[in-house]
């Protein structure tokens, strides 16, 4: 990486914020040219993290220091495989919700380009920083920006929820700073690479002041992430954000699993010293905890909506028990189930509107405001004996099928790539030795969440695509199909190349899990080495 | 001076949290900026605590043991004005949810009453 390569990594942060920049002077009626602005930077991005990926998987981490500075006080960033895969996600989630939100959804209140640009410059930023105390500025940005658009579109369940939204996480905020300042008070930085090679070498007494941080800090990232008992506002957010919002939020959890998964290898691998393995049984059982709160909710759920929300919960929890488990087979397997769950999540916020869509104006017609049980189908189970053959309507096929697509996906049903992230994830579990109780409970909930997730999303499809309704179907227009349609491309990709793509992920956790590379790049070893 | 501070951020955190926990909208905003307080102080004494000790070198001299530690000064000024914004963003959305609900209750709607 040498030349304008070399400045490639920090193109992800100051792309958005420039074109987000240019977009507020912007007059609110250039809506054409905003949705060409944001729409062109936001493929760019995609271009910019895919190049950087495939930089980095050819030559290593790579760390730029803004301003040349030596390493523990430069603004470091960097880029390695975890990060710039995650960027990689991010873009594509970017790309899609953007173009599904020129339908119409980003008309329904002002600045929303602006907004969502700004909204991917802090998850870009808080994927490739290298030090905590840039992560949290670049929270706080992505925070910001994800109140302005879980407001957009305004309304009395919007404005409620995302009070709940912005003063729990506020609050978070706060513990974070407190972490932040324990950690930087026992080792007298803040870069990520220098903490861990400090933390190694750690003096016994100053082990439990360590810890506490660590721990303070943990939780201000598993409130991101959704851990149960600390998710009660995320599944009550995401339905009441607008449907682009909701679905590139389906990112935001994982900026916490993200950030969990680099500083517990990074601080508390296995050649940490005394605080090796720190708090992974915590992660572990809290996980375990998520899911169960998680199933019972997809199970309770009445809404699409919220079957999502609470699908989101689940992925969090099999996501955390895993990195609380550990080891190179199930990290691996853990970040292939990250990208695919994501992906379809993603999809699902973006296909539940128009799902809802028709399903409404059809309720409007046959009077049903609410069927959830199976006594309100006898109507239509009745009317079966006057079948005549009727032809599918072209919106409902395209509909159905995404809607199964994603159904498969998320229950991890074969042949999707939400099977093969389950399969490799249990199949790690049983490489194991001996396996323990609690791996045989992670087993058990991952093929439960499945079986939840079936059931509720056949009652849903039932009820929201089969229930027949007189009217022609509601319209959709191919401005929200195509982001849909790209989403679901994506998987599918996963899917037909699962064994490239395993073999990156190996690679991606054998790095984690020997952060030696990461650090020589990061760390302040290498002063003058780096690029600038 | 150990214990003036530790006394404060004590006070400031545990007034903040009861506050946070109230069911009024305009309470949990109050509760926020006194923990924010709090969290500031923290962070200062997370510096270690010295009187007569700048933490800008002056011109010279190159003794780092007269100096104070500016890097948590740097961060208290980024949280201070990074939680004056989110705080005011707050402040907006909680007027909105007054209007829209009629009132001033964290859920939109009073309960017990």
């Amino acid at each position: 990486m040498t030349g304008w390569l070399a400045h490639l990594v920090v193109v992800p942060i100051l792309l958005p914020l420039v074109a987000s920049a240019l977009m507020l002077s912007m007059d609110e009626r250039r809506r054409t040219a905003k949705r060409v602005l944001s729409l062109g930077v936001s493929a760019l991005l995609v271009g910019v993290a895919a190049l950087l990926l495939w930089s980095v998987r050819e030559s290593g981490p790579v760390a730029y220091r803004i301003g040349d500075w030596p390493s523990p006080f430069a603004i470091t960033l960097v880029a390695d495989r975890l990060s710039t895969m995650m960027l990689l996600l991010t873009s594509i989630l970017g790309f899609t919700s953007l173009f599904y939100a020129t339908a119409r959804w980003d008309r329904s209140g002002p600045r929303f380009h602006a907004l969502f640009l700004l909204l991917l410059m802090g998850i870009n930023g808080a994927f490739l920083t290298g030090d905590i105390f840039n992560l949290f500025v670049f929270f706080e940005v992505l925070l910001a920006a994800s109140y302005g658009l879980i407001l957009h579109g305004s309304g009395t369940e919007r404005t409620s929820a995302s009070l709940h939204y912005i003063a729990i996480n506020i609050a978070a905020s706060l513990l974070f700073l407190v972490g932040v300042a324990l950690l930087y008070s026992v080792n007298g930085t803040l870069n990520m690479a220098d903490l861990a090679v400090s933390l190694s070498s750690a003096a016994e007494e100053n082990l439990a002041l360590l810890e506490a941080g660590a721990a303070i800090l943990g939780v201000a990232f598993l409130v991101k992430a959704g851990i149960w008992p600390l998710c009660f506002w995320l599944p009550r957010t995401y339905a009441a954000a607008s449907p682009p919002v909701a679905a590139v939020f389906a990112i935001m959890t994982k900026v916490g699993i993200y950030i969990i998964l680099r500083l517990s290898f990074l601080l508390f691998g296995k050649d940490s010293g005394g605080a090796a393995g720190f708090a992974n049984d915590a992660l572990l059982y809290a996980g375990l905890a998520t899911m169960v709160f998680g199933i019972v909710g997809i199970l309770a759920a009445r809404h699409l909506t919220r079957i999502a929300g609470h699908y989101v919960l689940v992925s969090s929890g099999i996501l955390l028990s895993a990195i609380g488990i550990g080891g190179e087979a199930l990290t691996a397997a853990l970040l292939f189930y990250l990208v695919s769950s994501t992906l379809a999540v993603s999809a699902l916020y973006l296909l539940i509107e128009p799902v809802e869509r028709h399903a409404d104006e059809a309720d409007i017609i046959e009077g049903i405001s609410e069927p959830v049980f199976d006594d309100e189908y006898v109507g239509a189970i009745e009317e079966e004996e006057t079948e005549e053959g009727v032809v599918i309507p072209g919106t409902i096929a395209i509909l159905g099928g995404g809607f199964i697509f994603c159904a498969l996906l998320l229950a991890g049903l074969p042949p999707l790539s939400g099977f093969i992230a389950k399969f490799a994830l249990i199949d790690a579990l049983f490489r194991h030795v001996t396996i323990a109780l609690s791996h045989w409970a992670l087993i058990a909930l991952i093929i439960l969440s499945g079986l939840a997730t079936t059931i509720a999303m056949t009652r849903a499809g039932i009820d929201r695509l089969w229930t027949p309704g007189e009217d022609s179907p509601a319209r959709l227009s191919l401005v929200e199909v195509t982001p849909i349609g790209l989403l679901l491309t994506v998987c599918l990709t996963l899917m037909l190349a699962a064994g490239p793509v395993m073999d990156f992920m190996q690679a991606t956790a054998g790095a984690l899990h020997d952060p030696g590379s990461y650090i020589e790049a990061a760390g302040p070893a290498t002063e003058g080495g780096g690029v600038r | 001076m150990e214990v003036v501070l530790s006394l404060a951020i004590g006070i400031l955190t545990a007034s903040g949290l009861w506050l946070l926990f109230r069911p009024r909208t305009f309470q949990v905003i109050l509760g926020l900026s006194l923990l924010s307080y709090a969290v500031n102080l923290f962070i200062m004494a997370a510096g270690r605590l010295r009187t007569d000790a700048p933490p800008i070198v002056g011109k010279g001299t190159a003794d780092p043991a007269a100096y104070a530690d500016p890097v948590p000064q740097a961060l208290v000024l980024t949280a201070i004005v990074i939680s004056f914004a989110t705080t005011a963003l707050l402040l907006v959305v909680l007027m909105a949810s007054r209007g829209l609900t009629g009132t001033d209750h964290v859920d939109g709607e009073d309960g017990e009453a």
